[in-house]
């Protein structure tokens, strides 16, 4: 049954990230990547990985989207790009991507079927009490690190529009 | 085909559409959109390796990715406002003179 609903989030993971790329008024295109993101966490639950599916749904639908909108409907969609919303390379590009996608099909052909391990439990480890005293075990350091990049990252933001204001 | 080797495909295929995108949309915002779905795709390629290795270090790995993720936007969707309000279009060709 697990495989059925992997199988059908998939096929809308990759429905919805057809229509990001298809749709010409941003706002739509938005709308679309939040039901991909929400496929994906969706196959993350499937997965047992809850912890995962929680930070997809929190972190990249309620925050990272977010920020997206507001950018949205601040700004004109009008635009010419919505008008014509594809480039020249548009040929070029649908080859390449097929190469990238068969190149990453032939690796995944030679990679082996996965083996049984001995005593795990799926998703076991990946509850969120499990998660979280293994993360700041082994990753206590790293975790301090990424709340300084999240720093940075407001000072950039902040800076870049500073600028801007200024000319 | 085995679960793992489906989702490695998928992931394979998210992130050749994504990568499509990046290159054929003219939108500034639909170019962020497909360049997160590229991110959403190394994501589950993560996650798929995890739980198939039933171990932690690509679970931890996805932490780091959503933070880079968030400073990214955060700093991606300034950028691209200030670009917009001195070309007055999100077009992509009309910025084509930025060379870093």
């Amino acid at each position: 049954m697990t495989g059925v609903f992997i199988s059908f989030f998939a096929l809308l993971a990759v429905a919805f990230a057809a229509m990001v790329m298809w749709l010409r008024q941003p706002m739509r295109a938005a709308l679309a990547l939040v039901g991909h993101m929400v496929s994906l966490a969706a196959i993350y639950a499937c997965l047992g990985a809850h912890v995962v599916a929680v930070f997809q749904v929190l972190i990249y639908v309620g925050a990272v989207m977010v920020f997206m909108v507001y950018t949205i409907m601040l700004l004109d969609d009008r635009d010419a790009s919505c008008q014509q919303p594809w480039s020249m390379l548009a040929i070029p590009a649908i080859l390449v991507a097929v190469l990238v996608a068969a190149a990453l099909w032939m690796l995944v052909g030679k990679q082996p079927a996965a083996a049984p391990v001995a005593g795990a439990v799926a998703g076991d480890i990946y509850t969120f009490s499990a998660f979280s005293l293994a993360f700041m075990k082994h990753y206590w350091f790293h975790f301090e690190l990424a709340t300084v990049l999240l720093l940075i990252g407001v000072i950039a933001a902040w800076t870049a529009i500073r600028e801007g204001r200024n000319g | 085909m085995d679960r793992y080797q489906f989702l490695i495909a998928l992931s394979g295929l998210i992130f050749s559409m994504g990568l499509l995108g990046v290159v054929i949309r003219r939108n500034l915002l639909v170019v962020m959109m497909c360049l997160e779905i590229m991110l959403n795709a190394v994501v589950l390629s993560f996650v798929t390796f995890a739980v198939r290795s039933q171990t932690l270090h690509g679970v931890a790995m996805t932490f780091f990715i959503y933070v880079a993720a968030s400073c990214e936007i955060a700093l991606a969707m300034a950028i691209v406002v200030l670009l917009v309000k001195r070309r007055g279009t999100l077009d992509l060709s009309a910025h084509q003179e930025l060379k870093g």
